[in-house]
């Protein structure tokens, strides 16, 4: 019992609280005050929240700093935490079998954080840590020392490209913003977060709120506007409670609300909570959603500079983007570009998940290589498996195949490649992912999601959907390959809006790299992955058949035929091919082709 | 919320200053659907009809907007509301599996509620755990990683008071 300074940091991103971290947190409190650590340490022995600390695959991760010794476990529930209490902090002997290893070590050292440089770090209800970080020393900068033109200079420098997805250069856009003159101008934050497999945004939203506050306070100078919304998705609840719980802390401090920093500027923020719907990520959607219509894109006949919400010029900007304004203001914009590759400054944000070992919440410069990414990062394939293809930008993405894994990852390479950069999900795919099934899923989600106001994506989704579903399900024709190419170009050509015109990416950029797979669906009426039912056929193998009858008695459809002691036979005609011999079976007798 | 008292002005804050009445009623109305749907679990016919009334606004209108986004709902729900996450990382770990498994057991299709309202069930894209997929929410409670062992548990959970 050495250290008078402990400082417990308990993980509560998104994976954090699903793992159990509240109870951990419950533990540990119960342990501190059961073992009298407060009546001998008092306030020097402190249990904080953190946001994401990225390796959620390990999830509750827990920092115990004593005198500024930093020791982090892996996979923590509240049976753990006794035995860490007493001999850890009690008894200042680490416990060994249950601190983080290599993964942990190896997931963070390729990483670059700069978005992400607080969460996990900070307890992000605690405004006054987000100080002590050096938050908001870059709005004070801002707003007393630069005038507006300097900050977007210092942007543009920066080579700060949008997170949201389309990459657009930050700093024209904010000098847009700043040249368009008005009486009433709106800076928006876009949360919506939509992309199916991604966590980035929500985990700054909810571990760093007031990074994205300062980000819009500074773009508000430059922008010379002074009001703000951020768009939050209906799924993320804590989000908006933290960045309602910043926004209050701000005005009451002074940091929002009328002359911020004594320096006459006005700036208020306020919170939209979106209603489930995922093409209100769409910038003109978004507005439409904030006007209380049905959020539905609308032709850019002007750029939102101009007119965007309440037909006012405007100014939005995706979470991330804002998240690095601070930073970039503070250590100027040279720092910045120089992290990046020559056409995209920083770092970049991405959930890496699918079948990866360790999967969660990375940072990284642009241009780093694929490889780099999953393998070094990653860990690589789960269960010793092998690499078929990554997945990035969601929906609006493709699937880059493993063979071009050393590409860059920076906006131009992935757009080369048939994909594109999105916003950071990225989701990998082992040899057990059917590629024409992978397509047909995110068609699935677009085509749902459609609004419905223009043909191509209403209907062309749809008529490409229907094809998927008849190749996936062995009825494919002919020449629905080239349908598919034809229609999807179509609809990226015509389409109103940023959803249609890179709804057919998933299937187009399948077709370039696994034609071979939708070819063996159509003609050989196989699916090489065997994941796609109607193409996968059950059949017993005499020899390895000991004739104990588990698949038998477990056939759900009684199609499996036989004599104890004998080899049994699967009745095709019976077969459902729900697979449930192929589970049972203790003998590997049953072959899946 | 009582509809009947909704203050037009004072939901709106600031900007009303900007807005014409007509916009300012237009502004507040998804932010009140999200109050009626608070209070009520979904959004009665009878509530919208009234709101039609107050804000003078067609019902019509009103169902339109409230009929595009996913959020809100016109049939009373459940007491237990189950997600099953489909988003693209918990596809990719067997997510479809553990959907027709809560399907069967309780008798029930996604998107639809049991008889005796204990149950309703959903699909929901991403609800940011990917890193735990595959991942189910039950009332916002997020469970994850369930795997066949853990599912039985789910559905423990789910059918527990
Ligand atoms: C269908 C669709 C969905 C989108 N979803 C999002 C989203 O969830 N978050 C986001 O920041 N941008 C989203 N975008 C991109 C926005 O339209 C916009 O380009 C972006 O928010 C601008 O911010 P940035 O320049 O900082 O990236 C989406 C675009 C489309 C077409
Ligand atoms: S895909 Fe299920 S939580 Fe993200």
């Amino acid at each position: 019992m050495s250290g008078d300074n402990i400082k417990i940091k308990i993980c509560m991103g998104p994976g954090g609280i699903a793992a159990g971290g509240n109870d951990v947190i419950e533990a540990f409190k119960g342990q501190l005050t059961n073992q009298r650590i407060n009546a001998s340490f008092g306030e020097q022995c402190s249990l904080h929240q953190v946001g994401c600390r990225g390796l959620c695959a390990k999830d509750v991760l827990v920092e115990i700093i004593i005198d500024g010794k930093e020791t982090i476990y892996e996979n923590i529930n509240p049976e753990k935490v006794p035995r860490i209490v007493k001999e850890h902090i009690l008894g200042d002997n680490p416990v060994k079998e249950w601190i983080a290893g290599e993964d942990y070590d190896n997931f963070k050292k390729k990483q670059i954080k700069v978005v992400l440089s607080h969460c996990g770090e900070i307890d992000p209800e605690d405004m006054n840590a987000y100080i002590e970080a050096g938050g908001y020393k870059a709005a004070h900068k801002a707003l007393t020392s630069m005038s507006p033109s300097e900050i977007v200079e210092t942007v543009k420098t920066s080579n700060l490209r949008g997170r949201g997805g389309a990459g657009f250069p930050t700093g024209l856009k904010w000098e847009l913003g700043l040249r368009i003159k008005s009486d009433v101008k709106y800076v928006i934050c876009n949360g919506d977060e939509g992309d199916p497999g991604a966590f980035m945004d929500r985990s700054v939203m909810e571990g760093d709120p007031h990074s994205v506050i300062e980000g819009m306070i500074i773009c508000a100078k430059a922008t010379e506007s002074h009001k703000g919304y951020i768009y939050v998705r209906a799924e993320y609840p804590l989000a908006v409670k933290r960045l309602q719980q910043a926004i209050d802390q701000c005005l009451q401090k002074g940091y929002l609300g009328k002359n911020i920093f004594d320096t006459g500027f006005d700036f208020d923020i306020r919170i939209f909570q979106g209603a489930g719907a995922f093409v209100c990520g769409e910038a003109t959607a978004l507005m439409r959603s904030i006007e209380g219509k049905r959020g539905m894109p609308t032709p850019k006949l002007w750029r939102s500079a101009e007119k965007g919400l309440w037909e006012k010029p405007t100014v939005l900007n995706n979470v991330e983007t804002f998240a690095n304004i601070p930073k970039i203001i503070l250590n100027g914009g040279d720092w910045f570009r120089n992290l990046g590759t020559e056409r995209s400054g920083g770092t970049k944000v991405f959930s890496l998940t699918g079948n990866i070992k360790n999967s969660g919440l990375i940072e990284v410069p642009l241009g780093i290589s694929l490889r780099e990414i999953i393998y070094d990062i990653g860990g690589g394939i789960e269960g010793g498996r092998s690499l078929k293809a990554v997945q990035t930008g969601g929906p609006s993405g493709g699937c880059i195949p493993a063979a071009l894994l050393d590409i860059e990852v920076d906006y131009e390479s992935l757009a080369k490649v048939g994909s594109i950069m999105g916003s950071g999900g990225m989701v990998v795919l082992d040899e057990t992912n059917c590629m024409v099934n992978t397509a047909k899923f995110f068609l699935e989600f677009t085509q749902a999601e459609s609004c419905g106001k223009c043909t191509p994506c209403r209907i062309g989704t749809k008529r490409m959907l229907e094809i998927l579903e008849r190749i996936t399900n062995g009825n494919g024709k002919e020449g629905d390959i080239e349908l598919l190419e034809d229609l999807g170009s179509h609809i990226r050509a015509t389409s109103l809006c940023g959803l249609g015109m890179t709804a057919p990416n998933p299937v187009l950029s399948t077709i370039r790299y696994f034609r071979d797979e939708y070819e063996a669906h159509i003609k050989d009426r196989k699916c090489p992955a065997l994941v796609c039912r109607n193409l996968i056929t059950y059949s017993i193998i005499e020899e390895e058949c000991t004739g104990c009858g588990a698949c038998k008695r477990a056939c759900p459809v009684d199609s499996i035929r036989g004599v104890r002691k004998k080899p049994h036979k699967i009745d095709p005609e019976l077969c459902v091919k729900c697979g449930t011999c192929f589970d049972v079976c203790k003998f590997k007798a049953i072959l899946k082709a | 919320m009582k509809v009947e008292e909704i203050d037009v002005d004072e939901q709106i804050g600031e900007v009303g200053q900007i807005l014409s009445e007509a916009e300012k009623k237009k502004g507040i109305l998804i932010h009140v659907l999200q109050k009626i749907q608070e209070d009520n679990g979904y959004l009665p016919g009878d509530v919208l009809s009234n709101l039609s009334k107050k804000l003078y606004f067609p019902l019509s209108e009103i169902y339109s907007v409230a009929s595009f986004y996913k959020q809100f709902h016109f049939k009373p729900r459940g007491k237990k509301i189950v997600k099953i996450c489909m988003g693209t990382a918990c596809y990719v770990r067997g997510a479809k599996e553990i959907l027709n498994t809560v399907e069967e057991r309780f008798n029930v299709k996604a998107g639809e509620t049991t008889e005796d309202l204990a149950v309703t069930l959903e699909t929901v894209g991403c609800i940011g755990c990917c890193g735990l997929a595959p991942v189910a929410t039950v009332n916002d409670e997020v469970k994850g990683e369930i795997s066949s062992k853990k599912l039985d548990r789910l559905i423990k959970f789910i059918k527990e008071e």
